[in-house]
């Protein structure tokens, strides 16, 4: 009956022909399969990514008359706290006297500002321990003290005592003029 | 056709596991080996796309969850949002938005696959009866789906048709409200919308598993609709069925892209991209087309509850098909009488959907005005909608039993291999017998 | 409650099963082409969108908000103003210089006050009213309806929006037309109680819009005739842009799609022919 037709069933034997499995045309089908999925895929992970209106908030300009000298003023960059602080005379030079100083996280104070910039300190206002807001002036370096878990930081943003490992974090940031400043 | 098991674990990993939970066991069984019948034809390759376009809406949907607010004053600006400033979500939602309309593509071409070939015949009742529940199940999301962009259709279709249950004596006015949340639709209504438009998806899932589940016991129907008889009849699903269903897949995908990439927004309307205003109400209140055959029925009937009892009955007649046909014959290959019926019933439910877009007072051939029955205009699409809906429960209450019983079907061939090979294999000496002309 | 349910029903169903109510006509939308039409490879002119965006500016922002559009989308690419040296379009200056120009609301940080300053490109474009009743108070009752996707919410698109922008005539004798409403034949409406000409009832409605546009209204930097036809197409064109930025990506990734998949379709085709080779089916 139905096994008289030849060739009605596949004899995987029959002349050699390898079944299927193996047959360039399917390895280049399994490749293009694996390339559409690629593509696919990419947009559904990368919709995860930072959206255009956050971006758009990525960057801010912030002018620096507002900001008295001693004094820091706090604005919101990326949902984080950013210090904009201008420098005395005095914490600078405090600053700059324990460039060579047994620091945690060895920096000089120039590393930390812009050229010809030194009263200008603008530090992300997160300690590097685990996320707290230092608080302006606290700690015996004048610079920043961290209530959470005690870290003291001095005029340059530096840890100098307490469980933080690193420095307050230095952003991307450049003067676009002697009073504005563009973060981000 | 739950023959027994031929999967070999191979590797000590497999082995393990094999006999700890027999999954990778059951994934052979039911895809790669599976004994499929060697005849089935292209409209058997839509279970397939419908199982991709579900796993599509579920992972888009998903996504645009984490964008979307599901909030009255944030719903509009928030998917406007998504098409704009999320990397890609112009693709993601355009994706799922028209991944909607390919998804009832589908389910409707399955569906009258299902009715030619007689596959909601016995054994395979309860397959078909999941299926009518996974049918209705999509009908639930894609409604709820289609208020959360809160745009004037979405809002005023929502207010139409949660009013339907207004209809039903008694409690109806109790159901309206506890659906509502509220005294309108609002913002209860488009949160709780929202999540049920998100948990419906797995449970479309879950029927969708017991519908394979279902299918695999009798094994798949076939053109002839003729029993598999050996094992000769059949053909391992991988990957026989697995690159003929990849092959259907690429063609549904090709159609899916044009609407995607070249005319997003045409399956939709305009008015849809007017913020929702309770206080106005559109022109012409649409649903999405799917659901056009449906309205058409809601309206032909001239009473309110009377017509939610044709919407619904529509539907519920589906269930208790395969009790209404008395033919022994399966497959309409065979059944000539019935093939005519059917294509009538094709016509019937297209002229119905047509009708559902139009004004129901709107003349059929324009300019005509012949006499008034009832209370409209003979030459009006609400009477081209009566008719059209009075065959479509005619061909299931009536055609369908008496036709089993007065028709003379075809001789039905005694086995899948026996007749037609349309594809008389290149075989060497002694070639196949001619294939006889099939019926 | 019942009778709210009750009368929102009856709206629903006002189209159900009785007798249709209005009937409202309009022309179809007059026959105008843009660069973007062809649904495969149509493209913005960019030329077109800047001089579209001065319309925008300077004659239809008086009235009508577009609060979902951003300064910066006018530097994103396919827009305005995209310059390829900003890939960021928060940089670009040209963008920042336009929204310079524009003041927007905002709350001094000292103070709590409401203050008005120069927009940046993170800045949305300004509402010209502060809310509903505001806006229904200076346009005699009617609310002019917010632009960002009104390409979209109107059958017809840019071609709808430029017959309403060049299609104002003035009324046919017999045509009663209230103070503060204009006639339009593109508009959708019934004018049949307002018609006591001869005739048949005249096709369109009326709209609380007075003609925006007029010969020489907005100066074209490039030099483009300053026509009302000019002005339309382009705020036209400006507005399709706003409604679907996204458009030119749709379409440059939809063709490299859609080529992908002619090829994978015709492999999986191949490879089933091959698989099947030996089988009667």
């Amino acid at each position: 009956m139905a096994d008289t037709v030849v060739g009605a069933n596949p004899d995987p034997h029959v002349s050699g022909d390898d079944p299927s499995r193996r047959d360039f045309i399917h390895i280049v089908t399994g490749a293009a399969a694996v390339g559409a999925v690629a593509t696919l895929a990419w947009p559904l992970v990368d919709q995860m990514n930072p959206a255009g209106d956050t971006l758009a908030l990525a960057s801010i300009e912030f002018d620096l008359t507002k900001v008295v000298e001693g004094q820091q003023v706090v604005v919101k960059w990326r949902g984080k706290p950013l210090f904009v602080r201008n420098r005395t005379p005095k914490e600078i030079a405090e600053a700059i006297k324990d460039d060579h100083a047994d620091l945690r996280d060895p920096q000089t104070d120039e590393e930390r500002h812009k050229p010809g910039k030194a009263n200008w300190l603008i530090l992300i206002g997160t300690c590097t321990h685990l996320g707290c807001v230092p608080t302006f002036g606290g700690g015996e370096y004048g610079g920043w003290f961290c209530p959470c878990h005690g870290s003291v930081y001095d005029t340059s943003g530096r840890i100098r005592k307490g469980p933080a490992p690193k420095n307050l974090v230095v952003p991307d940031y450049a003067f676009l003029s002697d009073t504005k400043v563009k973060v981000g | 056709m739950s023959g027994h098991s031929t999967y070999e674990p191979k590797t000590g990993f497999e082995r393990w596991l094999d006999m700890r939970l027999p999954i990778v066991r059951m994934a052979y069984d039911t895809a790669i080996t599976f004994p499929t019948p060697k005849n089935l034809n292209y409209w058997w390759t839509f279970g397939g796309i419908l199982a991709l376009m579900l796993v599509m809406q579920i992972v888009t949907g998903i996504v645009l969850a984490m964008h979307y607010v599901p909030q009255v004053d944030y719903a509009f600006n928030s998917v406007e949002r998504i098409m704009r400033d999320v990397n890609y979500g112009w693709l993601i939602r355009y994706m799922h938005a028209n991944g909607a309309s390919m998804f009832f593509v589908a389910v409707y071409i399955h569906i009258f696959r299902n009715l030619y070939y007689g596959s909601y015949k016995a054994p395979r009742e309860v397959l078909w009866i999941l299926g009518c529940i996974i049918y209705l199940l999509m009908m639930a999301t894609a409604f709820m789906g289609y208020v959360l962009p809160w745009g004037q259709m979405s809002f005023h279709g929502a207010v139409v048709i949660t009013n339907l249950l207004g209809a039903l004596p008694v409690v109806g006015n109790a159901i309206t409200t506890w659906l509502w949340g509220g005294f309108a639709v609002d913002d209860p209504t488009l949160n709780r919308f929202f999540s049920l438009h998100y948990l419906l998806p797995f449970m479309i899932a879950g029927v969708v598993a017991l519908h394979i589940w279902a299918l695999h016991v009798p094994g798949n129907n076939n053109p002839t609709g003729v029993n598999v008889k050996s094992k000769e009849d059949t053909v391992p699903f991988h990957p026989y069925y697995t690159v003929k269903d990849g092959f259907a897949i690429g063609v549904f995908l090709l159609l899916f892209g044009f609407f995607v990439f070249w005319q997003p927004n045409i399956l939709g309307h305009a008015d849809n991209y007017i913020p929702a205003n309770p206080l106005v109400t559109p022109q012409h209140i649409v649903p999405e087309w799917y659901f056009l055959p449906f309205y058409a029925i809601l309206r032909a009937v001239p009473n309110k509850l009377g017509g939610v009892l044709g919407m619904f009955g529509a539907i519920a007649l589906l269930f208790v098909l395969p009790w209404l046909d008395t033919s022994k014959v399966r497959s309409m290959r065979y059944r000539p009488t019935a093939r005519l019926y059917f294509f009538i019933f094709l016509l019937a439910c297209i002229v119905l959907g047509f009708c559902g877009a139009k004004l129901p007072d709107d003349p059929v051939i324009p300019g005509v005005t012949s006499f008034t029955l009832i209370d409209s205009d003979l030459n009006s699409y609400v009477w081209l909608s009566r008719i059209a809906a009075l065959y479509y429960f005619a061909y299931f209450l009536i055609v369908t039993p008496v036709l089993g019983l007065t028709e003379t079907p075809l001789p039905v061939p005694e086995s899948i291999s026996a007749p037609v090979l349309s594809h008389p294999a290149a075989a060497p000496v002694g070639a196949a017998a001619s294939p006889e002309k099939r019926g | 409650m019942l009778r709210k349910g009750l009368a929102l029903a009856a709206l629903g169903f006002a189209f159900l099963a009785g007798p249709a109510l209005a009937a409202t006509t309009h022309e179809e939308p007059k026959d105008i082409h843009w660069s973007f039409d062809n649904p495969v490879t149509g493209k913005f002119d960019q030329e077109q969108l800047q001089r579209g965006y001065k319309v925008y500016r300077e004659v239809c922002s008086a009235c009508h908000s577009m609060n979902l559009v951003y300064f910066r989308n006018l530097g994103q690419k396919g827009g305005p103003f995209y310059d390829p040296k900003y890939p960021n379009p928060n940089d670009n200056p040209y963008v920042k210089s336009l929204a310079k120009d524009i003041q927007v609301k905002d709350i001094d940080s000292d103070t709590g006050d409401q203050i008005s300053r120069p927009g940046t490109s993170a800045d949305k474009f300004p509402a010209p009213f502060p809310n509903e009743p505001a806006a229904r108070a200076s346009n005699g009752g009617a609310l002019p309806p917010d632009l960002s996707v009104i390409a979209k919410a109107r059958e017809g698109g840019p071609a709808y929006i430029y017959s309403i922008l060049t299609g104002f005539v003035t009324p046919p004798a017999g045509l009663t037309v209230q103070p503060g409403k204009y006639y339009n034949p593109y508009f959708s409406g019934d004018l049949t109680s307002a018609w006591s000409g001869k005739g048949k009832v005249p096709e369109g409605g009326v709209i609380g819009m007075p003609p925006p546009l007029a010969p020489g209204k907005v100066t074209f930097d490039d030099g483009t005739p300053s026509t009302v036809a000019n002005q339309a197409r382009d705020v036209a064109a400006f507005l399709m842009w706003a409604a679907e930025p996204k458009m030119e990506e749709r379409k440059q990734f939809g063709l490299g799609a859609m080529i992908y998949l002619l090829i994978f379709t015709g492999l999986l085709y191949a490879s089933y022919r091959r698989v099947w080779r030996n089988v009667a089916h």
